[in-house]
């Protein structure tokens, strides 16, 4: 089932950049991101409801690359 | 988490209780064994978590070893209160002068351990307590000062027993209290506690409850009794439906959305621990409503567990909308746990605003949840709505 609360949004840089995706799957406390054989970010969707909209996936990217949307507002 | 009795009297003996001697049988040629170690006659007792054996015939009483054997065949299919045997306890039949009854549990309202002794045991206490209360003192204890064998001492001499009754009496009882303080008990129970003819005194029926939450605190003594750390011990066996709230709650670390108990009213309960869950779950029923569960979530369960929980609650049949409700919180998250119910609910094929009568959650982060709830059409309130207050808009909501 797609996630019915929250959407992240990446640049599409920062998604090929390994380095990167390596950082925000370290720092996501629950598994949105990870990363596929290349390297190269990917969203686990079904991890997406339980975002805690703690910012550290916009903290760790550079600004404006990352956005997290809740889709109630 | 229930005791069989084997394995009280194991406790008790571990620490000086006169146990009298036996061993369990789990075949009927152990039975024969035991009989003939111990000497005949013997008493063979089934081990169920349950009372009510005599008067299921699953107590038996054996004058030869071969007589034993038979009785076991006998004992082990019967089913007492639903359960079946484990195995059947073979024990020396003891002449008894008098019975007493011995047990240490929790008075709810003066919030400490109580101690009750009867000079009438062998039968229910509830009945004696009501046919003649004088023969039953009630003794509590502080849970803060140590506990002394005055204080057993007094309890005993309440209900008339003197001499050397009394004085023997004394470190018996003394010591079922500091078995119940030591191990977190819920309740520890010798009925009946016997005077044997020659004046000495016997544990002839022992049960332990303990503290489900003390079992890591006491791993060591389970692991010696031999209680597996999967077996819930309650007083009768889960139901399906409770078996699958225990997964639920198993299957994420995160929180915690379990311990489930299946009613059977139309009301289905998404309710807050700490507490709250108890008060909520009374208020529903104050206000008329029949709740078609009981079940205890906190400590910030993940979106993905409180969705299950919900779903596990909606599946029940006869459960018509859910009450989501806990008391102020601090270190659960409103917003997640209204996402997990919206999502529950919507997996389940149902309209969040319908289904769920009432969301009464107020506290860390309800900003944010309110909004959620509100773009689903879910009727919320904040903390100027007392709990009781929230229970009787959901059952309104289901009556009218």
């Amino acid at each position: 089932m797609p996630a019915m609360f929250i959407a992240v949004e990446v640049d599409p840089k920062v998604v090929a950049d390994v380095e990167a995706a390596k950082q925000l799957v370290e720092v996501c406390p629950v598994g949105i991101f990870a990363q596929d054989d290349s390297g190269r970010l990917a969203i686990v969707d079904d991890n997406l409801d339980e975002c805690t909209l703690c910012d550290l996936c916009i903290d760790a990217a550079p600004a404006g690359t990352v956005k997290v949307v809740k889709l109630y507002e | 988490m229930r005791f069989y009795e084997y394995e009280s009297k194991a406790l008790f003996k571990r620490h000086g209780l006169p146990v009298g001697e036996g061993g369990v049988a789990t075949s009927a040629d152990e039975a024969q064994s035991l009989a003939e170690k111990i000497g005949c006659p013997v008493v063979l007792k089934s081990q169920v978590l349950s009372g009510g054996r005599m008067k299921a015939g699953a107590v038996k009483f054996a004058d030869t070893p071969e007589e034993a054997a038979t009785l076991f065949d006998e004992i082990m299919p019967i089913i007492v209160n639903d359960q079946k045997a484990r195995s059947v306890l073979v024990e020396s039949k003891s002449p008894i002068a008098q019975e007493y009854y011995v047990g240490v549990t929790w008075d709810g309202r003066r919030k400490l351990p109580v101690l009750i002794f009867s000079d009438m045991g062998g039968i229910d206490i509830e009945e004696v307590a009501e046919k003649h209360p004088e023969h039953v003192s009630q003794t509590h204890i502080s849970t803060l000062l140590p506990f002394t064998p005055r204080l057993a001492k007094e309890g005993i001499g309440a209900t008339g027993v003197t001499g050397a009754a009394l004085n023997r009496l004394t470190p018996i009882v003394a010591k079922l209290v500091e078995i119940f303080l030591e191990y977190n008990l819920t309740l520890a129970e010798i009925n009946p506690l016997v005077r044997l003819e020659d004046g000495t005194f016997a544990v002839l029926d022992g049960h332990v409850d303990m503290e489900a939450e003390a079992r890591d605190k006491h791993a060591a003594l389970l692991a010696e009794l031999g209680i597996g750390e999967e077996e819930t011990r309650q007083a009768r066996p889960p139901t399906e439906f409770e078996i699958a709230g225990a997964k639920v709650d198993a299957a994420d670390h995160r929180g915690v959305a379990g311990n489930v108990v299946g009613f059977d009213g139309n009301l289905g309960l998404v309710i807050g621990a700490g507490g709250g869950s108890l008060t909520l779950f009374d208020a529903v029923r104050k206000h008329g409503g029949r709740p078609a569960n009981y079940c205890e979530i906190g400590g910030n369960p993940s979106v993905t567990k409180t969705c299950e929980l919900t779903k596990l609650v909606l599946s029940k049949p006869g459960v018509e909308k859910i009450a989501v409700m806990m008391n102020v919180v601090s270190n659960t998250r409103v917003d997640i746990v209204a996402r997990g119910v919206i999502k529950g609910c919507v997996e389940s094929g149902k309209d969040p605003a319908t289904t769920i009568a009432i969301f009464r959650i107020p506290g860390s982060w309800e900003e944010e949840g309110f909004k959620i709830l509100a773009k689903y059409g879910v009727e919320f309130c904040d903390r100027t709505v007392s709990m009781n207050e929230a229970a009787g808009r959901a059952v309104a909501k289901l009556q009218g």
